[in-house]
């Protein structure tokens, strides 16, 4: 069962709306009792790096995370500040990220986007690096919806899976064992987003 | 690439959908789940809805409804209508909307703004500008769904904003409003230099052609409309519509605008 945590940031609602509507079971998980007969995770996440930070150490659900995580190795998705939170740390605030996957995250550079708005926002196309299962039965370029100003940048190139560019590249999509991380908004990108979903309740 | 974005605006009244021609004339329109699941099926970019009585008649915003539509909308949403403090719109956030609008707290109470870009996020705090030409030239920004006129200088107003740390400002021309006549492109053309955020144009949007010439005019842009969405031909005839993949595609090539690319 897939289990959908809950620590007061993200949108909780829109990923439960497309796993029931998919027919895969799912639960959400609020606190550490609930993480039974989970065996995939996803972490969802809006806001600010600080504040989904904080919030998920106050939730008292990180250190049952990083056992699930890191030593049961069960799938988990973190989701735009939620894959943020996979890295050391961000230049958006000081607190201490997850440490998940090797890499930080920056700002983008106002000078490369040349006359484009800063956050990013909008339909941009995700261009796959490394096959992989997570994209099966995805159209060509697929289009998703971004809205950030952030983004993840993996230390490990054979982590990034998918790229989008925005001025310049960006890491997108990133995978490392069995801990992934999406910049845009599966949840927010109608038949893309669904499809992706499904793969990520598949795997 | 990232391409400009065309975004329904729906306007809720008496628990329904309604389209207004310069703020005035409520239409009737539908039900508001029921338009939300059919720019589902089309698959809009993003959908915008705001509720014009909620700070009119100084009351709260209509959670409940607008879980429901959250709870529906598969694109992303923006909500706007009554929002005054920051523990509404982070209520209203947890619904499960993507960005909180807000218009007459604004020029209110500017600081609401920074107040809830910090619990929220600054990429989900928009500003609606409700402006209306003013006899001699220039333009005067209202409140309270064009009702109150302010003193507020909109050039300045918008640096505020920023500042501020506001994601998103939609320009709202409350002349144009339900007009269907094309966007006031010299408003945009004044304000688009001020702005480093997202931008969305709302107000005037009459055929596809218009959103066409918006982006030819300014590249990465958000081409929002009511009318246009909501009505179907010189009559006005109720039928809730959105371009095709194709056409919105086809739209953006023959624009031929510099997108953001490698």
């Amino acid at each position: 069962m897939i289990g959908i945590i809950d620590y007061g940031v993200g949108n909780i609602k829109a990923f439960s709306n497309i796993y029931q509507n998919l027919n895969i079971p799912f639960k959400v998980v609020k606190n550490i009792d609930d993480f039974e007969n989970v065996s995939k995770l996803i972490l969802p996440g809006v806001g600010s790096f600080d504040h989904a930070m904080t919030s998920l150490q106050s939730s008292g659900m990180k250190e049952k995370l990083d056992e699930l995580v890191l030593a049961k190795k069960l799938p988990i998705i973190g989701i735009c500040v939620g894959m943020q939170m996979l890295a050391k740390s961000s230049e958006e605030g000081v607190s201490d990220g997850l440490s998940w996957i090797d890499g930080v995250v920056k700002k983008f550079d106002k000078s490369k986007i040349k006359n484009g708005p800063l956050p990013h926002m909008g339909w941009n196309t995700l261009n796959i690096e490394k096959q992989n299962t997570i994209f099966d039965n995805l159209e060509e370029n697929p289009r998703y919806y971004f809205l950030h100003s952030y983004y993840f940048e993996c230390n490990n190139k054979e982590d990034v899976i998918a790229t989008a560019t925005y001025g310049e590249k960006f890491h997108c999509m990133i995978n490392h064992e069995n801990i992934y991380g999406i910049q845009c908004h599966p949840e927010k990108s109608h038949h893309n987003g669904i499809q992706l979903l499904k793969n990520f309740g598949e795997l | 690439m990232l391409a400009p974005r065309i975004i329904p605006c729906l306007l809720v009244h008496n628990k329904g959908l309604v389209k207004t021609v310069k703020f005035k004339d409520a239409k009737y329109v539908g039900d508001p789940i029921n338009a939300v699941k059919i720019f589902n099926e089309k698959e809009s970019d993003e959908l915008m809805v705001l509720d014009i009585d909620a700070t009119v008649q100084n009351r709260e915003p209509d959670y409940k409804m607008i879980e429901n539509l959250a709870t529906e909308c598969r694109m992303p949403l923006c909500y706007g209508g009554g929002i005054k403090t920051v523990e509404q719109a982070t209520r209203i956030f947890n619904l499960g909307v993507e960005k909180i609008a807000i218009s007459s707290a604004a020029v209110e109470n500017p600081k609401l703004l920074s107040d809830i870009a910090k619990e929220v996020g600054n990429q989900s705090v928009v500003v609606v500008i409700d402006v209306k030409k003013k006899m001699f030239g220039g333009y005067d920004v209202y409140t309270h769904n064009g009702t109150k006129k302010t003193k507020i200088d909109l050039e300045k107003f918008i640096s505020e904003l920023q500042s501020l740390g506001v994601g998103e400002i939609v320009m709202n021309s409350i002349d144009n409003d339900g007009i269907m006549n094309g966007y006031d492109l010299s408003l945009i053309e004044k304000i688009k230099p001020l702005i480093e955020v997202p931008m969305t144009v709302l107000g005037g949007a009459g055929s596809l052609n218009d959103i066409k010439t918006l982006i030819e005019k300014f590249g990465i842009i958000g081409c929002a409309s009511g009318s246009l969405f909501v009505f179907k031909g010189k009559y006005r005839a109720v039928l809730i519509n959105y371009p095709k993949s194709l056409e919105k595609q086809q739209l953006i090539k023959d624009s031929k605008v510099e997108v953001i690319n490698v």
